[in-house]
């Protein structure tokens, strides 16, 4: 179990760039932290998420 | 007529508008005609936790137009950094516009505390914008920390309140070497004309805007409202006086 944005998720084993390709995110509109550090982009295709792992998917919204 | 050679300089970068739009609170579809009738060629967006199925607002910005992410969500100096490096990563360029907030009632920034941000981005190859109350002292501080530009705010952020920290702002104007962008709070054009009159050399509105009748309108208004606030500047504004000077010649009158 590990929490995506604050949801839980069943995706231990599951590499970034899969979730992010299964779950319809373009990579280079988002930033990827896990366990509050920000994964360089390069790591995407190579880092599973862990049993425990909190991430946080992130892109630019609206704002002031 | 517009001025090709008055530049802005943001930390190397030059800039021809004075008007930076905020891309909050309302529709992206007209976040593209906004930015065109405003003449913007900086516009500020947030970061926040994506689904795939939020859109994409990059989509909606003018090729050519700088962004200016915030930290935005920021309680802290650490947080603040870790959004910008977040924004970083998203590839859209070193500037950042530094928010920390822990005010929930009227969303004032801690000077202190964003500060010390200026200093890590600084050094971290960023080009900070620091969003601040127009304190003398403090923003000395963000010069010593590597600011680009200083943001103080007229207004507490999203009350279209105006110029409630005029007297402070030309302080700024006066003492800060550095371009004193006037940030929050704005609510009309008239509003943004008149920091301009004062010196500033930018503005930055959203809920303005956002909260308008007609956004892509109001956006063009404001976009006009500074061009003139900088040209009164630039021309000089008129002495004022305490009692009446004739403005039409006082001989050759028909009774004479």
């Amino acid at each position: 179990m590990l929490k995506i944005n604050g949801e839980t998720a069943e995706a231990v084993g599951v590499t970034v760039e899969a979730h992010l390709k299964e779950n319809g995110y373009s990579t280079d509109r988002v930033a990827v932290m896990v366990n509050g550090e920000i994964l360089p982009k390069s790591d995407y295709a190579a880092y599973k998420f862990a049993d425990g792992d909190e991430v946080d998917i992130v892109g630019f919204v609206g704002g002031g | 007529m517009e001025n090709k050679n008055d530049i802005l300089n943001i930390g190397g970068h030059e800039f021809t508008s004075r008007f930076i739009l905020g891309s909050g609170k309302y529709d992206p579809e007209l976040i593209d005609a906004a930015v065109k009738h405003a003449g913007a060629q900086i516009i500020t967006l947030a970061l926040r936790r994506v689904n795939s199925f939020n859109g994409n607002i990059l989509e909606h910005i003018p090729e050519g137009v700088t962004l200016l992410p915030n930290t935005s969500g920021a309680r802290n100096a650490e947080e603040a950094v870790k959004i910008a490096r977040l924004a970083r990563e998203l590839g859209c360029g070193s500037f950042i516009k530094i928010e920390v907030i822990h005010d929930s009632k009227y969303l004032l920034p801690d000077n202190y505390e964003t500060a010390k941000a200026c200093e890590l981005l600084a050094k971290d190859g960023f080009i900070p914008l620091p969003y601040m109350y127009p304190d003398l002292n403090a923003a000395r501080d963000m010069v010593n920390a590597g600011a680009a530009a200083i943001m103080p705010l007229a207004a507490p952020i999203g009350t279209n309140r105006g110029l409630a920290t005029r007297e402070f702002i030309r302080i700024l104007i006066e003492e800060i070497d550095l371009p004193i962008i006037v940030d929050a709070g704005i609510g009309k054009p008239s509003q943004a004309c008149e920091a301009m009159e004062m010196g500033a050399a930018a503005i930055m509105a959203n809920t303005a805007i956002a909260t308008a009748g007609n956004v892509i309108q109001m956006a063009e208004a404001f976009g006009n409202a500074v061009k003139a606030g900088r040209m009164a500047y630039l021309a000089g504004t008129g002495r004022v006086l305490d009692k009446a000077s004739a403005s039409s010649p006082l001989t050759g009158f028909l009774s004479e």
